[in-house]
């Protein structure tokens, strides 16, 4: 868990990244997306399959895991009191299987289009290429209100995920001690938050633009635009 | 009865190689033909099993407990002494036996405290290989304190849990025989008798504490490691489960039991709180290093917060009547000395039976980390039943009974009266006297498990030869029938009290007459209450739950039956020895001063008792005590 | 103080086992927990009920018998005390107080609330040992262990295997209790030639017992009594890790 964990840790850290580009003008994050499409297939494909392994094993050991403890921990009629798990602990196997149904939707949504096919006809010209045009595809995708909200829950859920689990995998690769523990859960909360706010920013952004006077993106031009 | 030490020839330092080279010994191919039962799983029964194992005999371990590693032993806390010297203060092996000599009021067989002082230094060296976290100095070495009644510091501890750390040592060992195949442990299984074939101890009968099953376990010899009977007194430091049957059953067998009244009372304990207290809480000794024992000097002084009596109110009694020991003196000493503050109704706390040990004079001297350092379990342990902070305010102790020096009878190799009967650790006799001074119990467990029955077992042995007894002797189904007998006749009773009832009713008459001070009349009185109260056990016991199935009831009740037996021989005992020496406190023989007088022309003896049948009194035997390289002197700790 | 207790009652480890309630009076808040069952059960016996059978030994929380979840709690509510030392002036009066055996797989209820713990025996018996013949010491000082090591084993070392850790684990993770024995013997010296093979016998003999897995909630180091620190278990993550890397590269489990 721990070490498919950490890869998708640092995944999500670059993909956030990646996402602020966002802010820099459509250039910038066309210009971004056109790189990662156009890279050479092996390192593209292999990156995918990567990432999809490193997801599959995580949540097959989760599984199994969870099967395992089921087992060990027959159906208890008694009364059950905790101390100090943390809300984020006791909720791993619920925000994981939410994440999962957010990365499939999200798959669909924005890499393979499936969702909305139209947005395979949003193109726009970088440097004389035609390229996809992400920057549209972003802002329409959040305009409507349901999906930027299921992105926002999806995030504050990953939040939670990454604040119990990064800290966990610090003890479950044995790199935990008493003198760092405390260090080492800070750093995790810290970076669920700042995974969280990273990601928010796109969804909360295009959502602000278009219901309140704040101007950070051009909703109304990308909407009519593609109308 | 015979009871011939078999102490063997030469100087005294030199009596254990001798004996180690005469003695027969197994040859390795030939051990695994040997079974050998060992009863109870402590430092004593647990080394011994383990290291039997280690060596190639089939070994047999049986304990009460859910697991070996909760044996009572786990319960000692301050340390284990060996004279190891390496504080360089003058300490030996020598010194170390004369201390034990010394301190168990010359009632202890030379010869063996002897031993147990050589092996202490192997001990240490065992334990430290098996991983226990003894107490380090920043160099690496091991660090040492001193301990009660002792002026060196030769106490090896692992913070306040000496005694836990050296039972997983042992327990490991054991564990580790367990899983090689080499030893076969029985948890929750209880000694119910001893079976003899042609007077050679060849077997036991247990029950099951599960399901109640009783079955023979057969054995060319038989190890009792069972521990002290305190709990006849039903208020004690020891453990819920402790109890004399296993020893008392090889007694009626034949056994003979020595010292029964050499019973001793630690001086810091937690004071008792009420009718509803079902044992009490010992604080290790070695609080006494650095606590000051002290009662107000007046009787209206004794409500007060203690914190506002002035120093000159107060009477830290240990320090005034014995200045160069101070508040280490003995354990008898100073626990005697409590119960006469407290006669004198300078007692503190509720119920007044309490002295305050002041820790407020270390505080300043050495900084309240180095207090917590060296006692935070204790102090915490103390706050959680009191609910009081003794880092701010005084601690209110009691003595309590504690360990029992007494035991079944043994010779030097540890072999009892009855052939292929060996008995270890405190279940037998021989190295306390009428007093065991703190940190030696565990230094004995281990001493006898690890390195005496080793060498002593081959020696029987290799004299009965493999396959000694047969196993389809009557004699098995015969002691199995009269175990099945009388658990059914507890049952069939009926009665109205609780075997509960009888155990508080027998423990307060022993604290009373048979206590810290014992007199003729008070003997006399407990032998007429005893039988009385037993009688009433057998025709008003109420025994609720079945024969077979786990049920906590019968256990006990089998157990407080056993102890309103051996009370009665305890108590014969305690009125036989008409003299005060070590724990054993006649009122009719102390100094002016209130000391202990011993009569060593009458009872320089280790008084050896034969069971005789039911409601008869026990015959005495008399093993003389002589002593070859000590001059008789008298313990003084002033 | 007047109690109303729902206590468990369970014939046979087959019986299905059911909450009873008892009252109990005149239970003194001086006594402890145990105490205070002692007082119940004898309340029974005079009506000729069956007593409830409890784990209890040394009464001083050190030999790890006792074995309650108190209110939904293993130990009860205080922390870093077993439930014989626990007592009765840590409720009120009137309280109703629901008294539980450990619930895990691996510790099957033998009757009431006494439970089979000797699965924790077997994951010790496969390697919890440092392997030191009788009478093949060295002198003990001959071996130098720094203090700060000293300390730490000895804060592992303190662990009473009472089984608490299981009890509160939401997965019946033995994970602690591994770490604490596997810690305290391979932080010292004497523990170095067999740390491989012990962390890896007694790992496996826990998964082979039925325990669940560690997924780091942390109750379990909330109920120890002896407040054995989550630290042991990232150290045993790290040892068996090695371990099993080194096992890998040459190919022995050994």
């Amino acid at each position: 868990m721990a070490i498919t964990g950490l890869i998708m840790v640092g995944f999500v850290l670059f993909h956030m990244l990646g996402n602020l580009q966002m802010f820099q003008g459509p250039d910038a994050i066309n210009t971004y997306a056109h790189f990662l499409k156009t890279l050479p297939p092996a390192v593209m494909w292999g990156g995918r399959l990567f990432l999809l392994a490193a997801a599959g094993v995580h949540v097959a050991t989760a599984i199994s895991l969870t099967r395992e403890n089921c087992k060990a921990c027959p159906t208890d009629p008694g009364v059950k009191e905790r101390v100090q798990a943390t809300l984020s602990s006791k909720t791993m196997a619920l925000s994981g299987s939410i994440l999962l149904f957010f990365i499939v939707f999200h798959i669909l949504h924005f890499t393979t289009h499936t969702i909305f096919p139209v947005y395979k006809t949003f193109m726009t010209d970088l440097d004389g290429q035609q390229v996809y045009d992400v920057y549209s595809m972003v802002i329409y995708g959040f305009s409507n209100a349901w999906i930027a909200t299921f992105y926002i829950i999806a995030m504050g859920l990953l939040c939670m995920h990454l604040s119990h689990g990064v800290s966990s995998m610090f003890q479950s690769l044995g790199l935990r001690n008493n003198y760092w523990r405390k260090t080492f859960d800070i750093f995790a909360a810290l970076y669920g938050w700042v995974i969280f706010i990273g990601f928010v920013s796109n969804p909360a952004a295009v959502l602000l633009s278009e219901y309140t006077s704040l101007n950070i993106f051009p909703v109304q031009d990308v909407l009519l635009r593609l109308s | 009865m015979k009871l011939d030490p078999n102490i063997p020839e030469g100087p005294l330092p030199q009596k254990w190689d001798n004996h180690k080279f005469d003695i027969k010994l197994v040859n390795p191919a030939n051990r695994r033909k040997y079974n050998i039962i060992v009863v109870g799983s402590g430092l004593a029964g647990g080394a011994a099993a383990a290291t039997l194992g280690e060596l190639g005999y089939n070994v047999s371990c049986f304990c009460y407990q859910d697991s070996p590693r909760r044996a009572h032993s786990i319960a000692a806390q301050g340390g284990i002494n060996a004279a190891k010297n390496y504080q360089n203060d003058g300490d030996s092996i020598y010194r170390l036996f004369y201390d034990t000599i010394k301190g168990g009021d010359f009632r202890s067989r030379e010869a063996n405290v002897y031993r147990l002082a050589q092996l202490s230094v192997n001990i240490i060296d065992q334990c430290a290989a098996q991983g226990v976290p003894f107490a380090r100095e920043y160099g690496g070495l091991l660090a040492n304190r001193s301990f009660g009644g002792a002026q060196v510091s030769r106490t090896f501890y692992a913070r306040g849990q000496t005694g836990q750390q050296l039972l997983l040592g042992a327990y490991s060992a054991l564990s580790r025989q367990i899983g090689l195949g080499q030893v076969k442990m029985y948890n929750r299984h209880e000694m119910l008798d001893l079976v003899l074939i042609d007077g050679h101890a060849k077997g036991i009968i247990t029950r099951n504490l599960v399901t109640g099953e009783i079955s023979k376990h057969t054995a060319d010899a038989v190890i009792l490691a069972t521990g002290g009977f305190g709990n006849a007194f039903f208020l004690s430091t020891n453990a819920q489960g402790c109890n004399v049957t296993a020893a008392y059953r090889a007694y009626k067998r034949g056994a003979g039991f020595a010292n029964p009244c050499f019973t001793q009372i630690h001086p810091t304990c937690i004071p008792q709180h009420g009718d509803q207290q079902s044992k009490l809480t010992l604080m290790s000794e070695s609080l006494r290093n650095d606590g000051r024992v002290w009662v107000p000097k007046r009787k209206e002084d004794c409500p007060k917060d203690p914190r506002d009596i002035p120093e000159g109110d107060r009477d830290y009694y240990l320090e005034r009547k014995y200045p160069s020991f101070g508040n280490l003196a003995p354990r008898d000493i100073s626990s005697r000395s409590a119960k006469e503050v407290c006669d004198e109704g300078r007692g503190v706390g509720p119920g007044t039976r309490g002295v305050y040990l002041d820790f407020s004079d270390a505080i300043k001297r050495l900084g309240r980390h180095v207090i917590e350092e060296r006692y935070g379990n204790l102090f915490d342990m103390y706050e959680s039943i009191t609910g009081e902070n003794a880092y701010e305010r005084p601690m209110r102790i009691y003595p309590a009974l504690h360990y029992t020096m007494g035991g079944l009878w043994v010779d030097y190799n540890l072999m009892s009266n009855i052939p292929g009967l060996f008995v270890l650790g405190e279940a037998n006799f021989s190295d306390h006297g009428a007093n065991r001074l703190g940190a030696s119990a565990l230094m004995q467990g281990l001493a006898d498990g690890y390195f005496v029955i080793s060498h002593t077992v081959a020696n029987y042995l290799a004299e009965v030869g493999a396959g000694s007894y047969d196993p389809a002797d009557t004699a098995f189904a015969q002691t199995e029938a009269q175990v099945r007998n009388q658990i059914d006749h507890l049952l069939s009773i009926k009665g109205a009290r609780s075997p509960r009832s009888f155990h508080q009713e027998l423990g307060k008459i022993l604290w009373e007459h048979c206590g810290m001070a014992r007199s003729k009349e008070s003997l006399k009185t407990a032998l007429e209450l005893i039988p009385a109260l037993r009688k009433e056990f057998w025709e008003d016991v109420r025994v609720v739950g079945q024969a077979k199935d786990f049920n906590q009831e019968l256990e006990r009740a089998g157990r407080v039956a056993d102890f309103l037996e051996f009370a009665e021989m305890m108590c014969h005992d305690a009125l036989d020895r008409d003299e005060s020496c070590g724990a054993h406190f006649r009122t009719e023989h102390q100094t002016e001063e209130g000391e202990a007088k011993r009569n060593d022309k009458k009872y320089a003896y280790v008084a050896v008792w034969e069971y005789q049948g039911e409601d008869q009194p026990p015959k005495l035997h008399k093993e003389p005590l002589s002593y070859e390289e000590v001059d008789f002197a008298t313990r003084s700790y002033k | 103080m007047k109690l109303t207790l729902k206590i468990w009652r369970q014939a046979n480890t087959e019986d299905q086992g059911r909450f009873i309630s008892y009252s109990v009076d005149d239970v003194s808040s001086d006594s402890s927990f145990l105490e205070m069952l002692d007082l119940l059960n004898e309340q029974l016996v005079a009506k000729g009920e069956e007593p409830v059978a409890f784990d209890h030994d040394c009464r001083e929380g050190i030999c790890g018998m006792c074995s309650l979840r108190i209110n939904g709690l293993a130990h009860g509510p205080e922390r870093a005390t077993t439930v014989c030392q626990l007592h009765m002036r840590s409720f009120q009066d009137g309280d109703t107080i629901t008294i539980e055996p450990w619930r895990a797989a691996p510790f099957p209820v033998v009757k009431d609330l006494v439970v089979d713990r000797s699965s924790f025996d077997a994951i010790i018996q496969s390697g919890g040992f440092i392997t030191a013949r009788t009478g093949s010491a060295q002198d003990a000082n001959s071996i130098l262990v720094p203090k700060c090591d000293a300390d730490t084993a000895m804060d592992a070392a303190a662990c009473i295997g009472c089984g608490a850790c299981v009890a509160a684990c939401k997965n019946a993770s033995a994970m602690l209790f591994v770490a604490a024995k596997a810690a305290h013997l391979n932080t010292l010296p004497q523990g170095q030639a067999e740390k491989d093979r012990r962390v890896l016998k007694m790992v496996s003999t826990m998964d082979e017992a039925g325990f669940g897995n560690c997924t780091n909630y942390g109750e379990c180091e909330a109920v120890c009594p002896k407040e054995i620190s989550l630290d042991f278990i990232a150290k045993l993550n790290r040892d068996y890790g090695k371990a099993s890397i080194k096992a890998f590269l040459s190919g022995s489990d050994e």
